[in-house]
């Protein structure tokens, strides 16, 4: 005979049989009953945040570095409404998350209940899906579809609207978790049309001046290795998205770095002046492109995409391939390898002979206009922050997991930092979600409680989730914090310079700052102020050594107020068109 | 580029507000949209009229796919299809007019649904044009209300949208 169990029960229950080690949230009268079933067992832990918004943005931390679904427990009304940017931060960035909301009981809904909110309706514009439990006995398959769903296809965040009946202690019902999902209505595309590969990788072969366009899709779908092979079987340039970070690894010759709005040059270049794209797993999202209509004229593009409705969506695309990356890199590097070894010793040679000529000109770019990655410390002058993202870089030998905030510090970040992994970047691409930084680390910092885990922000970011700081106490999270502290919402203040005659409307506060070393102090963690460039190692060398191994630090580096993130893409034109530094700019088309 | 576009959907609580909710994000346009469960109780059937250029009206249908509760999707004006709408419109009918309205109803193979002394019920079914085309055959004569129930669809012959 089947178990008996309350909702509350089952709820954790399936949680636990889902494979749940935590959930992020935060209690209400409408969770109660099902935070009370959490008090009852030991299985499944649940981490207290002080803010709802934080929750989701830990548990999206946590997914983003494990690849594993991240789960949200907020009860209903403003729980519910506090949860919705961390929600749609992770519906634009395609992260697996499942969101569980308290509601007011079922016979309320609707009569403007305390606290209660429509969070089906509320939430649906950035969910890939939502559910409201109907009756008790639901909740096992209800849960098996919500994870399923996050986590397959194309993955993102799906609520589950719990009424506080359904939960109720003393309603009992049959509890089986289901072992496999069925829904006629919901098939994820997996391996890519055969003929669709062959004719990518002809063009592959063919082509002139490829280049390969990896998203944050092949980190999804655990594709870089794949990728890697691939791309080394032809020599081709590689450029990673924002969201793509360490999908290819950025200290390996091929790659090219970021493209796109603070992309490097030779990336940029590459992409105007390429005669075939391979775009993996991304989406030409318009902080790539620039402007669509003048983006890559000459390129013939292959998409492969796990999301039908991402390709041809901004450009056209010549070859689309509809599918999962991995398993379409998997094919089609098959197909290359089959392909190099078929053709004649004399086409092999004009070919290496035409990759040759593409490395010449890439080469000739990077260096002219590419980023310098040797600063010096000078103490006479106020810190760079690019070079505080670069001695974090050394002090961590670059294999820490980096989170980050909204802003220059993000793009400094992204620019300095060099990922030779999948998931060690960790950033808010597509929304852009100012109070990112210090949540997400947090979720990354339980999943891998031995490794070294940074948060880059600005003064402005992280003042926007602060509060965290007293839950990294309870539970002794010893993330590094690093603040790139220019005293004002600097990128604001860049577009401000560069496009509104330098009026800085509303984007400085700097008389009215904390001292961030005292506030953290008085949060109960280590705080350091760092003002020249010369303490800036020892500094960071100190915050990462054994001396604070169980310790969150907080290194408050005052950078340069008047730094701006260059090369940036001039406003309207092709991806070629960038400001390279105060007084330059690349040709504008 | 006017668009008639069939939905098979999950019949089930919220799925229409998706569908709906869809358009709206996304700014495409709905002309009309008519939806009723069919001979499976499980199963909607929607057929949706919209307007926009070829990337939009792709863009559209991928999009209604990607929705969970979406079965299946067909453009039908990518092929031989049949639209219907069906028109109640109440006319005022009085001594001089009442023939008039009459004779107009017959010509469009209206039927009169509703007689009183002063007002005539004109139902009337067709291809939206042809509805058009009626209202605006009655020209001056006073037109009391309009309902119609919008677009509803099939393709023709083979042309077979089903689980
Ligand atoms: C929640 C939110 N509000 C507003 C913005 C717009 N915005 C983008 S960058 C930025 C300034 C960020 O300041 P700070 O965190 O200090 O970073 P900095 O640019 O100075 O490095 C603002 C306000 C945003 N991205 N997110
Ligand atoms: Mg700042």
């Amino acid at each position: 005979m089947a178990e008996m169990l309350s909702g509350g029960d089952m709820l954790i229950r399936a949680l636990q049989d889902e494979g749940v080690e935590y959930i992020f949230g935060y209690p209400g009268g409408a969770a109660l009953h099902i935070y009370d079933a959490i008090f009852r067992q030991q299985k499944v832990e649940h981490i207290l945040v002080r803010h709802e918004q934080a929750a989701t943005h830990m548990a999206d931390g946590f997914a983003r570095a494990t690849g594993r679904t991240g789960v949200v427990l907020v009860t209903s009304g403003p729980g519910a409404t506090n949860a919705i940017t961390g929600i749609a931060t992770a519906y634009m960035d395609s992260i697996p998350m499942v969101i569980i909301s308290g509601q007011v009981e079922s016979d309320l809904i609707g009569t403007d209940a305390f606290q209660e909110t429509d969070m089906v309706g509320v939430s649906r514009p950035v969910v890939k899906h939502s559910f409201m439990v109907k009756k008790t006995a639901d909740i096992p398959a209800v849960i098996k579809k919500a994870f399923h769903i996050a986590s397959t296809g194309r993955p993102g965040p799906v609520v589950v609207d719990v009424p506080k009946n359904t939960t109720d202690p003393t309603v009992f019902a049959e509890y089986v978790y289901p072992t496999s999902v069925k829904m006629r209505s919901y098939n994820p595309a997996q391996r890519g049309n055969g003929r669709q590969i062959r004719k990518a990788v002809d063009a592959l072969l063919n082509a002139q001046r490829p280049v390969i366009y990896a998203g944050g899709g092949v980190i999804q779908a655990n594709a870089s290795e794949i990728l890697r092979k691939l791309v080394r079987s032809l020599r081709c340039p590689v450029t990673n998205t924002l969201m793509a970070l360490g999908a290819y690894p950025a200290t390996d010759e091929l790659c090219l770095g970021m493209l796109g709005m603070h992309g490097t040059y030779e990336a940029n270049m590459v992409m105007h002046e390429t005669d075939l794209i391979l775009a993996v797993g991304a989406r030409f999202d318009d902080r790539v492109t620039n402007n669509p209509k003048k983006f890559a004229q000459d390129a013939q593009i292959i998409h492969i995409d796990v999301d039908p409705a991402s390709i041809s969506k901004i450009i056209d695309v010549d070859i689309p391939i509809v599918g999962n990356a991995k398993l379409v890199l998997e094919d089609m590097s098959r197909a290359i390898d089959s392909a190099l070894l078929e053709l004649s010793e004399e086409v092999r040679a004009s070919q290496v002979e035409r990759m040759n000529k593409w490395w010449l000109q890439i080469n000739q770019w990077r260096g002219e206009h590419g980023l310098n990655h040797a600063l010096q410390a000078d103490a006479a002058k106020s810190i760079l922050p690019q070079l505080a993202i670069q001695t974090l870089y050394k002090v961590t030998n670059g294999e820490a997991y980096v989170t980050s905030d909204v802003g220059q510090h993000q793009m400094f970040a992204a620019q300095y930092y060099h990922f030779d992994e999948p998931r060690r970047w960790i950033n808010s691409g597509g929304l852009g979600t100012m109070g990112f930084g210090l949540p997400a680390a947090m979720g990354v910092q339980m999943a891998f409680p031995e490794k070294h885990v940074a948060c880059v922000t600005g003064e402005g970011s992280f003042m926007m989730n602060m509060q965290e700081l007293s839950t990294c106490l309870q539970y002794g999270l010893p993330i590094k914090i690093i603040n790139l502290n220019n005293q004002a919402l600097g990128m604001i203040k860049q577009w401000q310079d560069m496009q509104y005659g330098g009026r800085h409307s509303q984007s400085s506060y700097s008389d009215s700052l904390p001292d961030f070393k005292t506030l953290v102090e008085a949060f109960g963690h280590v705080g350091f102020k760092v003002t020249s460039a010369q303490d800036l190692e020892p500094t960071m060398q100190r915050a990462f050594s054994p001396e604070f191994k169980n310790k969150l630090v907080f290194v408050d580096v005052w950078v340069d107020p008047n730094e701006h993130v260059y090369p940036m893409a001039i406003k309207g034109g092709s991806m070629r068109d960038m400001i390279l530094s105060r007084s330059t700019s690349a040709e504008e088309s | 580029m006017r668009r008639i576009i069939a939905v098979l959907l999950e019949n089930e609580a919220g799925a229409l507000s998706r569908v709906v909710g869809l358009f709206a994000q996304r700014n495409y346009n709905i002309e009309s949209l008519t939806v009723a469960p069919t001979e499976d109780q499980t199963l909607s059937r929607l057929t949706i009229t919209t307007r926009g250029d070829a990337r939009t009206v792709e863009q559209i249908t991928k999009q209604l796919h990607k929705l969970v509760e979406v079965v299946k999707v067909m453009d039908l004006c990518e092929g031989a299809h049949i639209e219907r709408e069906l028109m109640l419109v109440k006319v005022k009918a009085c001594d001089a007019t009442r023939q008039e309205v009459k004779r107009t109803a017959d010509i469009f193979r209206g039927q009169i649904v509703d007689v009183t002394e002063d007002k005539y019920t004109v139902q009337l079914v067709g291809p939206s044009e042809k509805l058009d085309a009626f209202i605006k055959a009655l020209g001056n004569m006073t037109i009391l209300e309009v309902v119609r129930s919008g677009v509803s669809g099939v393709g023709r012959g083979d042309r077979v949208l089903s689980v």
